[in-house]
């Protein structure tokens, strides 16, 4: 029994971290989902730049991590930009569908150009700063653990204020709630859709550099299946639903680890899409989702 | 054009609409709207369903592009400005249906109606001030939008409007779907915005209620004008009392 109780405590912690990075990759999906009610395939990609921009800012630029992690999530945001340019932006009046196609096209595309430029052989990062292991009432945890506790956490609190008390965010949420009354308002609804790529492509960016050095490692495909389960987070969260996303990650962190704790680690990717299934199945609000309504 | 009403002939128009084709695809919509409205007035467009009215509105504030014409504002060529620019223009428009935003509160609506201002004191005046003109919103200040009636929704929709401090207001359908008792008040306060200035571009349905708050109108066919004349004269021309005020 309390070796049972030892071991869910470890488990806990563990699924908080994971979940922890899910959320902050599935806030990208939700926001820009909010705004442009498409499903932004190529933001794995854009995790997995993130996670290589801030590797090389570490080793080759050898910056300070604090500064390095956030110039990575600059240029990251960046990209998001770029893609939200050049891929979504001619698309604005045409289909779900044509834009949805362009996104898996972005994705494919991005990932190509990452094997070309940084090779297909898996890089090691280590992170520049020492990391303990301690003892927290008798659970085992790390300093680069916690530290990505404490960035997702700085991460989703500043993305809170940033969208309930900022102009920006209060144009984001206007442009989600109705577009076109939005530009009435005098909302610049391309700058605000803009804006919102650049936001969740950083917050990509961070989970990317944090789980580069959680896992000691980095490499061109790392955000195919991270980027897959930030989607299932943010759907079970409920898509359109910021703190949805907040909760969807953590929950299907500790879903997962507990998952295989009780079954085999095999099964740890299967979990995501069962509940991604189920969830699409019996509640495709979502947790904290609102019920679609129609607009009359 | 027949004539303009002698109380305001000579006058400078606000809004001067030339010639206005707005298609939607393939759809001609307005297929060459002439029309001017000239400071301090309200102008109305009355006409059927589909006979152009809310897109000559959606044109004049950016949100379709003509696809020929001219739409000059104070001087400005509006054509080719997108709608934030309008906006900050001076020109606000209540749209069709209201289009609150439903998640947001009162509060919150309000504030985006003065999205592209930064004078904070006259803000809070114009807040005070559609608070005066509708009480009720200062008493739901802090509901959600979408949780209010369809009258509570459009004075809202109306004071979001005038939070940008408006010259010319755009109105589109605001008695559509309310009590005859809520559209009285809201007609009341129309008049009111008026008297105190603003020029107004009122499309109605309701032809009657909308020529007895109006100074000129416009009576829009399939995407033309076929008669323009004063108020008081559209409300007594045979054609249009057989065909819009049910005489």
């Amino acid at each position: 029994m309390e070796r049972g109780a030892h071991l869910f405590g470890q488990q806990l912690i563990n699924g908080l971290v994971t979940g922890s990075t899910y959320a902050l990759i599935a806030l990208g999906y939700t926001m820009v989902y909010g705004v442009l009610q498409l499903i932004n395939f190529a933001h794995g990609e854009i995790y997995m730049v993130g996670a290589f921009t801030g590797l090389l800012l570490v080793t080759q630029a050898n910056l300070p991590f604090p500064l390095a992690l956030l110039l990575a999530m600059a240029i990251t945001a960046l990209l998001g930009v770029t893609i939200e340019f050049i891929a979504y932006r001619p698309l604005r009046r045409s289909s779900r569908l044509s834009v949805l196609i362009s996104a898996i096209g972005m994705s494919i595309f991005v990932q190509n150009v990452a094997l070309w430029v940084w090779g297909p052989q898996t890089r090691r990062f280590l992170p520049p700063f020492p990391v303990h292991t301690f003892t927290v009432a008798g659970l085992r945890t790390n300093t680069l653990e916690l530290l990505t506790l404490f960035v997702a956490l700085v991460m989703m609190l500043g993305l809170h204020l940033l969208v309930t008390r900022t102009k920006l965010g209060k144009a984001m949420r206007a442009v989600a709630q109705d577009r076109e009354t939005a530009a009435l308002m005098g909302i610049n609804v391309n700058r605000t859709i803009a804006f919102t790529f650049a936001i969740g492509s950083s917050l990509a960016a961070a989970a990317g550099v944090m789980v580069g050095m959680l896992f000691n490692a980095v490499v061109p495909n790392m955000g195919v299946m991270p980027g897959l389960k930030g989607f299932v987070a943010a759907v079970l969260g409920g898509i359109g639903s910021i703190p949805g996303a907040m909760v969807g990650g953590l929950v299907l962190g500790m879903a997962e680890v507990l998952g295989v704790a009780l079954l085999s680690s095999q099964w740890r990717d299967a979990i995501a899409f069962a509940i991604l299934i189920l969830v699409l199945l019996y509640r495709p609000s979502g947790l904290l989702g609102r019920r679609t309504q129609e607009k009359v | 054009m027949k004539r303009s009403s002698p109380r305001t002939w000579g006058r400078a128009h606000v809004l001067a609409v030339e010639n206005l084709v707005t298609h939607y695809g393939p759809v001609e919509a307005l297929k060459g709207i002439t029309l001017h409205v000239n400071k301090g007035e309200i102008v109305t467009l009355i006409g059927a369903n589909g006979a152009g009215k809310s897109t000559t509105l959606r044109t004049i504030s950016g949100l379709v592009r003509p696809t020929r014409g001219t739409i000059t504002y104070e001087g400005h060529d509006l054509t080719a400005l997108p709608p934030d620019r309008i906006v900050a223009l001076g020109i606000a428009h209540v749209p069709e249906g209201r289009r609150v935003f439903p998640h947001m509160s009162v509060m919150e609506n309000l504030e985006l109606g003065a999205y592209t201002r930064t004078d904070k004191r006259a803000i809070q005046e114009d807040l005070d001030r559609v608070f005066t003109l509708f009480p009720r919103l200062a008493e739901r200040r802090w509901q959600l939008a979408g949780t209010m009636s369809g009258g509570e929704q459009q004075m809202l929709a109306i004071g979001r409007a005038l939070m940008a401090r408006p010259r010319l207001l755009l109105l589109d359908e605001p008695s559509m779907g309310l009590a005859p008792i809520i559209v009285e008040s809201i007609f009341s306060v129309i008049q009111d915005i008026n008297r105190q200035g603003t020029t107004i571009l009122l499309v109605e349905q309701n032809a009657n209620l909308a020529l007895s708050v109006a100074h000129k109108g416009y009576v829009l066919e399939t995407g033309r004008v076929v008669l323009s004349d004063t108020a008081e004269r559209l409300r007594e021309n045979e054609a249009v009392r057989r065909a819009y005020l049910g005489a």
